[in-house]
Parts: C-alpha cells; sequence; structure tokens
C-alpha cells in the first residue's frame, strides 16, 4: 500500500476491506459465544416451557405452568428468603469490612503491601476449599463435642459467641455467607482502595482547613465521592450472590433449610430429573441477574464512550 | 514503627485491627497446616487449636493418594484452556479495541454479558449439546467449556489494555503497509505480554477452582480436584484430618501463582468491576 496522494481514493477502500478482517477474527469467538450464551439460554427457555420430566426429552409446550408451579413451590419460598439473607449479610459485611480496612491501608501504615497481600488471597481459593474448611470451623457440635471456633471460643472465654452456625433454624444461612465475606471482603477492600487513592489530597485538605474533623472528612467529602465505586461494588456482589453455589454444596451438602435457587436448580435436574423445574428456576435467576447487570453494563460502556 | 507511620499519616493503634483482621483470613490456612501436619495420632477435633508435637506427613500422603488422579485431571483441563483463552482474547480484543469495523461496539457488550450470566441458565442445553457432540465425560470437553465461557473477561482484559495503545502506533503500522496480521504480531503482540500473564493466569485460576460445570460434565475418572475434594468431604470415610490436608493440597496451585503473580492476578480481579 503506497501512500502517494493520488492514490488515496483507492487506498481508502482497501482499507475498509482492511477492517473487515476485524470481522473475520472475532467471529470464532461471537459464533461461540452466540451459541454457548444466547443459543443455550434459548433453549432453557424453551425447556422452561415444556413438560419434561424424566431422562427423556419432552418438548410438550406448557406455558408458563412450570414458573407457576414454582411461585407456588414451599421450597422455592425458602430459596427466596435465603437468598435475601444471604445477600444481605454477604453485601453488607463486605462493604463494611472492606472500607474500614481500605480507609486503614489508605493512611501509608507501614507494612501496607504484607496486609493488602494476606487480605486478599481468599479470592485465589476456591469455594469448593472453603467451604470444605469452614465446615470444620463452624462444627455446630455442643458439649463434649465443641469443635471448630466454638470451641476456640470457650478457649479464649468468649463462649457467648458459641452457636450452632448454619444449623441454626431459619437464619442458618446468614452463617453461610460468613465465608463469603471471608473471601471477598479483600475485593471489597481493594476496590475501595484504587478509589480512595483517587481522591486528591487537597479535597481533604480543603476540607480540613474548613474545620472538618477526621470524621466529617470521611462522612462529607470522601464517601459522597466513592459513591460510584459503592454501587459497583453492591453489583458485583450482589451478582455473585445470587450464583453462589459451590460455597453451599461445599459447606452444607443439599440440606433444604440451607437451600438457594441454583442449588435447587441443580438437585431438581440432575437429581430429581425436572428438568422443566430446573430449566424455570435457570430462567428466573438469569432475569435476576440480568436486571442488575444490564443497566451498569450500558452505563458502564456509554461513560467509557463520552469519554 | 511509629515514626514511619507518622509520617505517612498513619497511627501505629491502626496496626490493632489490622492485625486481628490478618488472623481472621489466616484462620482457614492455619487449621488447614495445623492439622495437616499432625500424625494420625495426635489428631483429635478437640485439640484442633493446638500445635503439632512435630511434624508429620500423615494426612498429606493420605490426601495425595486420594487426589493424585484428580490433580492430573486439573491440570490436563487447565492448561490447554488458559493457553487457548489468553489467545482467543487477545485476538478479539485487539480487534475490538484497534481494528473496529461497523458494529465492533455493539459486538462488545454482547460477548460481555456472557461473564455475568448464572450458569444454571445454559446448564441443561450444555449438558445435553456435550454429549450428543460426544464430549460429555471427558477432560477435553471442559477445555472448550472453560474456553467458550473465558472469552467475555479475556475480550476484556486484552481489549482494556489495547485501549491504552496510543493510535498513532497502528498509524504508523499503516502506513508502513502493515495489515491485520502484521500489526497484531509484530506491533501489539510484543506490548501485549503482561497482559498474556494477567488473563493466563485468571484463567488458570477460575478453571482450577470452577466445581460448576466439572460436576455435570465429568464422571469419576475426569474428576478434577474440586468435585473430588467435595465428594471426599462429603463421604464418611475419609477422616476430617485427611480432608484438611486435602483441602490444602487443592488450594496449592492457585495460591502459588498468587503469592509470585500476585500483581497480575490482581489486575485481572479488578477488570471483572470493568474498570482498569
Amino acid at each position: 500500500m503506497t501512500t502517494t496522494a493520488g492514490k488515496a481514493p483507492i487506498r481508502r477502500k482497501a482499507f475498509s476491506m482492511e477492517k473487515w478482517w476485524g470481522l473475520v477474527w472475532v467471529m470464532p469467538s461471537l459464533i461461540a459465544v452466540m451459541l454457548f450464551v444466547y443459543g443455550f439460554i434459548g433453549w432453557t427457555a424453551r425447556v422452561s416451557m415444556s413438560a419434561w420430566k424424566g431422562l427423556l426429552p419432552n418438548y410438550d409446550f406448557v406455558g408458563d405452568d412450570n414458573f407457576v408451579a414454582l411461585s407456588k413451590d414451599p421450597r422455592f419460598d425458602i430459596d427466596i428468603k435465603n437468598t435475601a439473607i444471604f445477600t444481605f449479610v454477604f453485601v453488607l459485611g463486605c462493604l463494611i469490612i472492606g472500607f474500614l480496612l481500605a480507609v486503614l491501608l489508605d493512611k501509608g501504615i507501614r507494612g501496607e503491601g504484607f496486609y493488602r497481600t494476606l487480605f486478599l488471597f481468599p479470592m485465589a481459593i476456591s469455594f469448593i476449599v472453603t467451604g470444605v474448611v469452614w465446615r470444620w470451623l463452624m462444627n455446630p457440635a455442643q458439649g463434649d463435642r465443641l469443635s471448630g471456633l466454638n470451641l476456640l471460643f470457650d478457649k479464649l472465654g468468649l463462649d457467648f459467641l458459641i452457636n450452632s452456625w448454619h444449623a441454626t433454624p431459619e437464619w442458618g444461612i446468614a452463617a453461610v455467607a460468613l465465608p463469603a465475606v471471608w473471601q471477598m471482603s479483600g475485593y471489597t477492600m481493594a476496590l475501595y482502595l484504587a478509589g480512595l487513592r483517587a481522591v486528591p489530597e487537597t479535597l481533604r485538605e480543603a476540607a480540613r482547613v474548613d474545620g472538618a474533623s477526621e470524621y466529617q472528612v470521611y462522612r462529607m467529602v470522601i464517601i459522597p465521592l466513592l459513591r460510584p465505586i459503592t454501587l459497583s461494588a453492591i453489583i458485583i456482589l450482589g451478582h455473585i450472590s445470587l450464583k453462589v453455589f459451590d460455597l453451599i454444596i461445599a459447606l452444607a451438602g443439599k440440606q433444604v433449610a440451607l437451600d438457594v435457587p441454583s442449588t435447587y436448580m441443580w438437585t431438581t435436574t440432575f437429581d430429581g430429573y425436572f428438568f422443566n423445574r430446573g430449566a424455570a428456576i435457570g430462567i428466573v435467576l438469569l432475569m435476576s441477574v440480568a436486571v442488575l447487570v444490564i443497566p451498569y453494563l450500558w452505563y458502564t460502556l456509554r461513560q467509557e464512550r463520552d469519554l | 514503627m511509629s515514626s514511619y507511620d507518622a509520617k505517612h499519616g498513619g497511627k501505629a493503634w491502626m496496626h490493632i485491627p489490622l492485625l486481628a483482621m490478618a488472623g481472621f483470613y489466616l484462620i482457614p490456612i492455619f487449621i488447614m497446616l495445623n492439622t495437616g501436619f499432625k500424625s494420625f495420632d495426635e489428631v483429635s477435633l478437640a485439640t484442633m487449636w493446638e500445635l503439632p508435637s512435630g511434624i508429620s506427613f500423615d494426612n498429606f500422603v493420605a490426601a495425595w493418594d486420594a487426589l493424585k488422579p484428580n490433580m492430573w485431571n486439573s491440570v490436563k483441563i487447565v492448561i490447554p484452556a488458559a493457553t487457548i483463552s489468553s489467545v482467543l482474547g487477545s485476538l478479539n480484543g485487539f480487534v475490538l479495541a484497534k481494528w473496529k469495523f461497523r458494529g465492533a461496539n455493539i459486538i462488545f457488550p454482547i460477548i460481555l454479558f456472557g461473564m455475568f450470566i448464572p450458569y444454571q441458565a445454559v446448564l441443561i442445553p450444555l449438558v445435553e449439546f456435550m454429549s450428543r457432540i460426544g464430549l460429555a465425560g471427558s477432560t477435553w470437553g471442559l477445555v472448550l467449556v472453560h474456553v467458550i465461557y473465558g472469552i467475555p473477561i479475556t475480550t476484556l482484559i486484552f481489549r482494556n489494555y489495547f485501549a491504552t495503545i496510543p493510535e498513532t502506533l497502528i498509524e504508523a503500522a499503516k502506513v508502513d503497509g502493515a495489515g491485520i496480521w502484521q500489526t497484531y504480531s509484530q506491533v501489539m503482540l510484543p506490548l501485549a505480554i503482561p497482559s498474556f500473564v494477567v488473563v493466563f493466569i485468571w484463567q488458570f485460576t477460575s478453571a482450577w477452582n470452577d466445581f460448576l460445570f466439572a460436576v455435570v460434565l465429568t464422571d469419576n475418572s475426569s474428576w478434577p480436584v474440586t468435585v473430588a475434594l467435595n465428594n471426599l468431604a462429603g463421604s464418611q470415610i475419609i477422616e476430617w484430618n485427611v480432608q484438611m490436608a486435602a483441602s490444602f493440597m487443592a488450594a496449592f496451585p492457585t495460591l502459588l501463582i498468587y503469592i509470585f503473580l500476585g500483581r497480575y492476578f490482581l489486575r485481572g480481579m479488578m477488570s471483572g468491576a470493568l474498570k482498569e
């Protein structure tokens, strides 16, 4: 391709042909995603409106029957209650711990790198490992068979903290959120720390000159400035909490008391062969994640384009 | 200690909450190693917080015997999956950031959405499809699945990286007569080595830690370590102390990567929030 002025129109044409190679390059990935993400979602949606029970596929159309049945299913009520409790404890726990750790580390304390590395390592571990270990840490046995954290509380004289963890009736799922907080609060800290470092020192100075106490600087200046980060964190953590699966299976197996939609989908489909019900739960899960994530994606990408 | 902290605005008391939290994060690691290094005779739930009297490898030997084939399966899944993912991600990221065509801005979010979906919404078709093409129950099937569902995040990381490269560099290459392949391989690829590290270890970690895909797509000959560990923990035969050693073993490869390449791991992690 030469660059003399006389050949400019030809070059432009060759250029746009060259542009289309870009489409050719993404084509394999695009086709794979279209099939494995969107095609399969469509297929699941079709199964969710079918009468498929048992090992043999049955695509007889039944409309919204499976969704109506789900709305009347007492086990699905438990799932929704558990998801609500889990999300509340998990998201709030991560935000509070993450924010406080970020504030402490932001000050430029000695050993910052060490602390940061330590707070973040659980992210590298699988939920299965976390679940297996915490299952022994949160052993609910009482009396002579006290073990795990309960035993530690006993030894430290903190007896009032001894509890039945995930075996607690009604609220057991809140205990399951604890290892999830252990795993993801470091991530939240990293998000906040990046945000705090982006707050110009002059802003803090200005507030201090105006006579604001350190607490007021955070309340009036820094926390409002960090609002976009808090929102991102809520969306990321919220969608993780809707999807939580491995942790519950490893920690507690398939107990109905600790059931959430993702575990119900798995057991009803692959143990019970209620493919229609499993697909309906999958679609409900997808919808709830989409409500959270699509506005976020749209907003973030548009903001990026406006820059 | 305090003089360093004071100079930077830190206060000595801040180490108290920080150390307390450090303790909290270390409890599971402590209990895995503390139990793992005890001899069989010394293991008991009542003394789980007491240090071992000597170092013994009983538990690790037993755990290794139970998990060895599955550790190997995980390696066979994770290495090809992470490699292919990185290559695909770099192709897509390059094109979507620097070789834009009409519609590139629509294709990107379409691909990106795939990283947020709950996989329960695709699980039934996936199992059907994989058994029809004869890949259910094999490690290769799982490689394919990790590569495909990894496309969104790997594309995102590379695209965000390539977007920071000045447009003038591309223009200069084009003026020199470079086509798409030369621009990618001669100009972009050498610059993108750190991103390859980020994407590779991110995909390595998520594929190693995956449970949901593995549990529906593999059988007992091809179980990766997460599925085997979960089964081992659910069985009544394997003692809890061996479970602790096995858990540590399953976590070890990704922990090692985190310790030595933490910087790159962190960059992958932060990109999940769609921000660099």
